[in-house]
């Protein structure tokens, strides 16, 4: 009896029992981006659970747009991933264009020149949204200084866009059938020479760039500790939770929209799609969250490499919009996706031969992303919970809409 | 019983020795100039201490300055870093921001938490700020500018500034707040880590010279730039990047700022702090940042001494703040460049690498001392070039290993 006794209390001595600890992270947090609340349990710094909670953007935009006619509906696009807004605008108009082109009565087509502005401003957009991502991913490390850079050069970004919409930050530039014309960039013109010299003088400027930024962070030591072999997402698990995009890419599958399911003119345009790989030597695991940070870096690489093709071909002449008297689909519905800069974005739209449609549903690629966080973070430190929500790259105004 | 006290201070003054620059300065300059009259039944012990007081005024009203400059030079030097100018708009070239923000920070309302320990609370911040400040007092910043010598200097300021960690306990209990209190947990254990690599390699010294006083330290370096410790022997070189990058973790600044990583435990262990309150923790942060210097120019770095030998270039009390300024440089550039390390990454350095490595230079610096005589010329001479050798074959070794390195880039597919 007393010899049992004895054992009984070695083991309790063995397995001190600690109290865990519940925090809230968020919703006012400096590193969750935005107001995403995670529902912390903690056993000191190691995490045993994190609970995203979401909804605290949440704007009804699907039930919104069962009120908007179709154009009405593109400036509540804007709101959804605010980081990469010409995008999710792209995304939409993709949509109905392929919901308009159903209806046989009316020949409808998207003009040529909007498809190459398109094209160049959304791949400038997604340099400015990987550059957000760099600099936010930066200072979520602990490193202040990327933060400045990547917002330096994003501003360059920004007024470029400004320049052809009027707009920073939400555009509403991209419209259904081709792209606004509110500033007009008349063919051949003075004005728009100037335009495309400006964006070939951003690039030439940019490009060294990111290998300074490389050298500054990615191959930075103390970086590669925190994030190499961190939340190891393997392939089958990206599958399983629908991430996509960068996310998808850094677990290793080799998938992306623009080349595997090319909408609009992407099949015109020569670009390599970054795959993560083991690196062994210095220790990236294929779906660590160094993987998925690097693969963006690449990503704005190729983005370079697509807008200079734009450049070198020059915009082809012709109107940018299409003939479009009122946008008054065909009864029917689509689902189509399009690949914007944090993964799949699509959009289910209803249409009963109206104005305004039945049902819009959009898929966030951030939302599937970040669901995939409760998972990642199991037993892994606070800090590192920051490296993970910083390497997903979620943007709240698309997760909760 | 106040006379009693006040007869044993003039005892134990009169215990010094008799050069106590105290006494001195009041018998040869004072006193002459003082009216017949006062000077007459003025007892040389209270002239004493009156001198001292006046100098004491005068440091306690000197040092705070410090910080007001740092701030500035901190916020200018991340703006350069950043492409930026930095504050510009209060007073010529924004000379005049911290004094601004320090009338901004007097102002605010002083919130305590109402569920927090109310008492606690309100003392933490002055412990915090009387300890780092209550370092100076040890550190001479020139031949005659040191405010209190003793013959135990070295071990008064790590004893000192070891205190500062129950301020940051007790801020961050007190706060009832569960990030400060993370905060608070995670400074406890890193200071105390780091302050045992930090002491060993202070002892590395401490061996060297023989003395802990800090005078004593400077005057065993007053032959130019090889005399000083840091050149003496190989293991003091290496002690002094042990020291310094402790020194930096002692002082909560990147790469070891966790006690208040700003993305993960929003401010850490001063969440709840407002007005003055931020404002001493704030102060006695870039404080200790100065001190650690001091500490390290003092101990290594020839103190006041200069490069020359028997030339006063780069020496004297400019020298000396020039020289301290330079290492507080270097953590603002480490601190604008490097990401923040994770809570085991920073023990694992701590407890896996530096102390074992500190053990190693003590053991050496021992070998050292039995086989040479520490301020002999071929002493110096033999560690220098095993310095010089040493750096180069380890640049040589990192430059292979660098050119080995593949390029971090996941190939296309």
């Amino acid at each position: 009896m007393e010899s049992t006794q004895q054992t009984e209390s070695r083991i309790i001595e063995l397995k001190p029992f600690t109290d865990e600890m519940i925090v809230n992270m968020g919703p006012q947090h400096p590193s969750t981006h935005g107001v995403l609340r995670l529902e912390l349990r903690l056993d000191g710094e190691i995490v045993r659970e994190a609970i995203p909670h979401i909804g605290y953007l949440h704007r009804c935009f699907e039930k919104h747009s069962e009120n908007l006619s179709y154009p009405q509906i593109i400036p509540f696009t804007d709101r959804m991933d605010y980081v990469a807004a010409m995008n999710q605008n792209w995304g939409f108009c993709l949509a109905v264009e392929k919901l308009l082109e159903a209806d046989e009565t009316k020949d409808f087509e998207v003009p040529e020149r909007a498809e190459y502005l398109r094209v160049l401003i959304c791949e400038l957009n997604r340099i400015a949204s990987h550059l957000l991502s760099f600099g936010t991913y930066g200072m979520d490390i602990g490193a202040f200084t990327p933060f400045l850079y990547a917002f330096r050069d994003r501003e360059r970004l920004l007024l470029l866009f400004e320049k052809v919409c009027g707009a920073r930050l939400t555009y509403n530039y991209i419209r259904i059938g081709g792209v606004s014309e509110i500033i007009p960039l008349e063919p051949g013109s003075v004005a728009e020479q100037n335009y495309l010299d400006e964006i070939e003088e951003f690039l030439d400027y940019f490009e060294p760039k990111i290998d300074e930024y490389n050298d500054l962070l990615t191959s930075n030591s103390i970086f590669s500790e925190r994030t190499m072999g961190v939340a190891v997402m393997p392939a089958e698990m990206a599958i399983s939770y629908g991430a996509t995009g960068p996310n998808l890419r850094g677990s290793g599958v080799d998938w992306d929209l623009r080349r595997d399911e090319p909408y609009s003119i992407y099949d015109r345009f020569e670009f390599d799609v970054p795959v993560a790989k083991d690196i062994p030597e210095l220790g990236a695991v294929v779906g660590d969250c160094w993987s998925r940070y690097k693969v963006r870096m690449d990503e704005m690489k190729e983005s370079v490499k697509i807008v200079r093709q734009i450049l070198a071909e020059g915009l082809p002449d012709g109107p940018v919009m299409a003939d479009l008297k009122a946008v008054r689909p065909p009864q029917g519905e689509i689902y189509f996706r399009s690949e914007a800069p944090r993964g799949e974005l699509g959009f289910y739209i209803v249409s009963d031969g109206t104005p305004k449609p039945v049902r819009v549903k959009g898929r966030s690629p951030c939302f599937s992303a970040l669901s995939a966080l409760q998972e990642l973070s199991r037993g892994l430190m606070v800090a590192d919970i920051i490296a993970i929500i910083g390497s997903i790259d979620i943007v709240m105004g698309e997760v909760d809409r | 019983m106040l006379d009693f006290f006040f007869e044993g201070f003039i005892e134990n003054i009169n215990l010094q020795d008799s050069s106590n620059w105290a006494k001195d300065f009041f018998q040869n300059v004072v006193m002459p100039r003082l009216p017949e009259a006062v000077a007459g039944h003025l007892p040389v012990e209270v002239g004493t201490i009156l001198v001292m007081l006046v100098c004491a005024g005068i440091f306690v009203a000197v040092v705070p300055l410090l910080p007001l400059v740092l701030v500035l030079a901190e916020r200018k030097v991340a703006a350069r870093f950043q492409n930026r100018t930095g504050p510009m708009r209060v007073g010529p070239w924004g000379t005049l921001q911290t004094l601004a923000d320090g009338v901004k920070l007097i102002f605010k309302e002083d919130y305590i938490p109402p569920q927090g320990d109310k008492i606690l609370f309100m003392l933490a911040p002055y412990v915090i700020f009387a300890c780092s400040f209550a370092v100076f007092a040890a550190i001479p910043f020139g031949q005659d500018i040191l405010v209190s010598e003793f013959n135990i200097g070295i071990f008064y300021i790590m004893a000192i500034s070891s205190v500062i960690v129950m301020g940051v306990i007790m801020a961050g209990w007190s706060s009832n707040s569960k990030w400060s209190l993370l905060g608070s947990l995670r400074s406890a254990a890193q200071i105390v880590s780091y302050e045992i690599p930090l002491g060993l390699s202070i002892l590395t010294i401490v061996m060297l010279v023989g003395s802990l006083s800090m005078k004593e330290i400077v005057a065993s370096q007053d032959g130019g730039i090889f005399t000083w410790l840091i050149f003496r022997s190989p293991f003091t070189f290496i002690a002094f990047f042990i020291f310094f990058i402790s020194a930096i973790a002692e002082v909560n600044r990147t790469p070891f700022d966790l006690p208040e990583a700003e993305s993960e435990i929003v401010a850490g262990f001063h969440t709840e702090y407002s007005g003055m309150r931020f404002a001493l923790f704030f102060i006695a942060e870039y404080a200790n940042m100065f001190a650690v210097s001091a500490i390290g120019v003092t101990l290594f770095l020839g103190g006041y001494e200069g490069i020359l030998p028997g030339y006063d270039f780069l020496g004297g009390l400019p020298g000396f703040i020039i020289k301290s300024l330079g290492l507080v440089f270097i953590m603002m550039w480490l601190r604008w460049t490097l990401p923040r390390l994770r809570v085991d990454q920073l023990m694992n350095l701590c407890w896996k690498y530096f102390i074992p490595i500190s053990f190693f230079n003590i053991f050496g610096t021992g070998i050292w001392g039995l086989i040479f005589d520490t301020d002999d010329v071929w002493s110096i001479g033999i560690s220098c070039v095993i310095i010089y050798v040493g750096l180069i074959s380890a640049y040589a070794v990192a430059g292979r290993n660098l050119a080995r390195k593949p390029e971090p880039q996941p190939s296309s597919a």
